[in-house]
């Protein structure tokens, strides 16, 4: 048998998933364990051709698949393809990767669960869809995964939707993003317009040079980047991904942390041409990743749920990769994007570790001395925490640190905003360790249930946490990216400062929580109404549904009102009014009567007589 | 005097009036059937009558299927009076009013 050649490999990395959701939901509907492993093996061959694709593009060769023509009618052409890149193969591996792990795991985490058949066919749709985002050459095709990436996320956040809090958090998360797609359907439609393509290469040739005036060029990268800051939840649309938590843990780790809100980076860097072109726009995008980042850390700071906090260092994380896209520093974001799925689907996962072994409680503050239980999930736990921090060596350290190089070159102000974000997320993580796995039992009950997870969900944490340590070393994510980069390696003072700040902020967590204190009120008694603020989160759910309740409920009632009353009571009243008014004059003769009716037809009869004679 | 055809449609003209009269004035269903089926026969001879002093013979066929069809007419007529019969315990045509707008 002769090699696969790298277009046969991409179709079928791509369908190979979708072929699982179908045969699941064919075939396996009633039998978990058949389903799971019809999943993973669909995942796991992806991974392989992913594996088998790296190589080929690592080795330097081109791989170029010709487009099919989908769609054409006039000058509006709509291509089928794939694009394989360094770009797009770096992020085939992470999605796949990360999923063949995290879908081990759910095996062990789903166990039980009535619904396990629909949470691997969901699973294996979320795979398909999220391999299309990253294949698509072209903006229609990019566009279309897009959404399907938002119906499964969508699904699965809604998994467990006989609990009304799941639903809504489900159909909260879609009508975000919808708000995002708007702006980004609307930005695709205008790029077409100004260049006449959809196709990617084709726009990255000529766009630059259409001659477009700044606003237009300005407009078109925010109305797309809209799309972007819904995916990946950047201010303001960022208030589902908290709420996306509703999920079961292994969904919050494979698509609410590692991959697909990591989409709308990789969409940025992808048309990096496109933003690049808006110098104004790309200050926008700087800025919005930035402020995520800090208000992110700083709510994180505050939550009590052990996913939420996990939930808004996501947010924050993704707030540092679009800090770096915006400065232009497309390697640096994917660096960081790549790290950062690695560590955050293991700390993820590990929390759900914790989770399991207390009976699905959540709250940390009923947590506290779980490394003596639980050493396995605890090192991983704490492998993760120091990744994410960015402290030497682990894989986090190397990603932040070129993003804060990155800062301090071109922006002062993005690297305080990353210095202090940088703090807090060593703050709250060391909080988290030091309330969970450290002190004493705050729950004697649950502490006396819980036990180490078996070895499908520990063997993903194994595997995620070598990864988590090693994903940076050697620069090899970067240098795989753009092999011609020649770094400017920081000089040492600038890396320890970079590694200070963390340390300092997990000396300060353990100053604060190192006394296994019960609850926040050190911190609340420091910061005030500050922190009510950030426990809060900065008032942004009540901000909408305030300019809900308000605003759209009032635009909404005179649009009632002008339905009710003038569609409905003039023009559909009225024409029914007339006929039945009529028919009511009408209906006088209709009385039922057999001999009246006889009577009246007779004298018809003799009436048409007359008539007839009299002419 | 001679009897022409004018003699045969006055008799047919006057037969009808009697048929439409009682149709209108009794209140009993069966006596309006019966009215009915004088109107008819009145039609009949009319019918017979242009046959027979006009061409053709189809007058006559016309008047053999308007016999059968009244034949036919007159069992589903008194089936449904029958079945008024049972149901509401009368044949008065002003107890049945139920069919209106």
């Amino acid at each position: 048998m002769s090699m696969p050649s790298p277009e046969q490999l991409t179709w079928f990395l791509l369908f190979a998933p979708l072929v699982a959701t179908v045969g699941i939901l064919l075939f396996t509907r009633r039998r978990p364990m058949a389903s799971a492993v019809l999943s993973i093996a669909a995942v796991s061959l992806s991974f392989v051709a992913a594996v088998k694709l790296f190589l080929v593009v690592a080795s330097g060769a081109v791989v170029s698949i010709p487009p099919h023509i989908w769609l054409a009618a006039g000058p509006l052409i709509v291509e089928w393809g794939g694009v394989v890149d360094r770009l797009s193969v770096l992020m085939l591996l992470v999605v796949t990767g990360v999923g063949t792990a995290i879908q081990v795991y759910s095996v062990g985490y789903m166990r039980g669960d009535s619904g396990v058949p629909r949470y691997f066919s969901l699973m294996s749709f979320f795979t398909f869809s999220m391999l299309g985002i990253v294949l698509a050459p072209n903006f229609i095709q990019m566009f279309i995964f897009w959404e399907l990436v938002g119906v499964s996320s969508t699904l699965l956040i809604g998994f467990w939707f006989e609990r009304p809090a799941a639903a809504a958090a489900g159909v909260k998360a879609f009508i975000v993003n919808r708000v995002g797609d708007a702006g980004m359907i609307l930005g695709i439609l205008m790029v077409w317009g100004y260049a006449g393509s959809f196709d990617f290469a084709v726009l990255a040739g000529k766009w630059q040079g259409l001659g477009l005036s700044p606003v237009i060029l300005a407009a078109a990268a925010g109305l797309i980047f809209c799309g972007a800051a819904g995916k990946s939840a950047q201010i303001p649309l960022h208030v589902w991904l908290p709420d996306a938590m509703e999920g079961p843990t292994p969904v919050s780790a494979l698509i609410h942390a590692a991959t697909m809100v990591a989409a709308g980076v990789y969409m940025v860097c992808r048309v990096a041409w496109l933003m690049a072109a808006s110098p104004a726009m790309m200050t926008v995008i700087a800025w919005t990743g930035g402020l995520t980042a800090l208000m992110a850390a700083l709510i994180a700071v505050t939550q009590t749920d052990i996913k939420r906090v996990l939930a808004y260092s996501t947010l924050s994380q993704l707030g540092y990769m679009m800090l770096a896209a915006g400065l232009g520093g497309t390697t640096e974001a994917m660096f960081h994007l790549t790290t950062h799925a690695f560590f955050k689907a293991l700390l993820f996962l590990a929390a759900g570790s914790v989770i399991m072994a207390l009976h699905h409680e959540q709250g940390i503050w009923r947590m506290g001395g779980l490394w003596k239980r639980m050493p396995l999930t605890f090192i991983a736990f704490l492998i993760g925490a120091l990744a994410l921090s960015g402290i030497w060596p682990f894989s986090g350290f190397y990603s932040k640190d070129e993003i804060l190089f990155l800062a301090l070159e071109q922006s002062r102000g993005l690297l305080v905003i990353g210095l202090v974000t940088a703090f807090l997320t060593a703050f709250y993580m060391g909080r988290i360790l030091w309330v969970v796995f450290f002190g004493e039992p705050r729950d004697g009950v649950l502490y006396g249930h819980a036990r180490e997870s078996s070895m499908v969900i520990i063997l993903p944490l194994g595997i995620l946490a070598v990864l988590s340590v090693a994903g940076g070393w050697y620069s090899v994510v970067p240098h795989f990216l753009n092999p011609g980069l020649v770094a400017a390696v920081p000089s040492d003072k600038i890396m320890a400062g970079f590694l200070a700040v963390p340390l300092i902020g997990f000396l300060l967590a353990w100053r604060v929580y190192g006394k296994a204190p019960t609850d926040d009120a050190v911190l609340r008694r420091i910061l005030g109404p500050v922190y009510r603020w950030m426990e809060n989160k900065f008032y942004f759910d009540e901000m909408y549904g305030w300019l809900v309740d308000s605003v759209q409920d009032t635009i909404a009632l005179v649009c009632e009102t002008f339905d009710r009353w003038i569609l409905q009571g003039v023009g559909v009243g009225g024409i029914s009014g007339i006929t039945r008014g009529l028919g009511g004059v009408v209906r006088v003769i209709q009385s039922g009567d057999l001999r009246f009716y006889l009577f009246m037809a007779g004298a018809g009869v003799v009436a048409l007589l007359f008539w007839w004679m009299r002419l | 005097m001679i009897i022409g055809l004018d003699h045969y449609l006055a008799v047919s003209a006057i037969l009808f009036g009697l048929g439409l009269t009682c149709i209108l004035m009794r209140r009993d269903l069966l006596l309006i059937l019966m009215g009915l089926e004088m109107n008819l026969n009145a039609a009949n001879l009319a019918l017979v009558a242009f046959s027979r002093y006009g061409r053709g013979a189809d007058g006559q066929v016309l008047t053999l299927f308007v016999i059968a069809i009244a034949a036919a007419e007159a069992a589903v007529g008194l089936a449904i009076v029958v079945a008024l019969f049972k149901n509401r315990r009368s044949v008065n045509a002003d107890d049945f009013r139920s069919l209106k707008g």
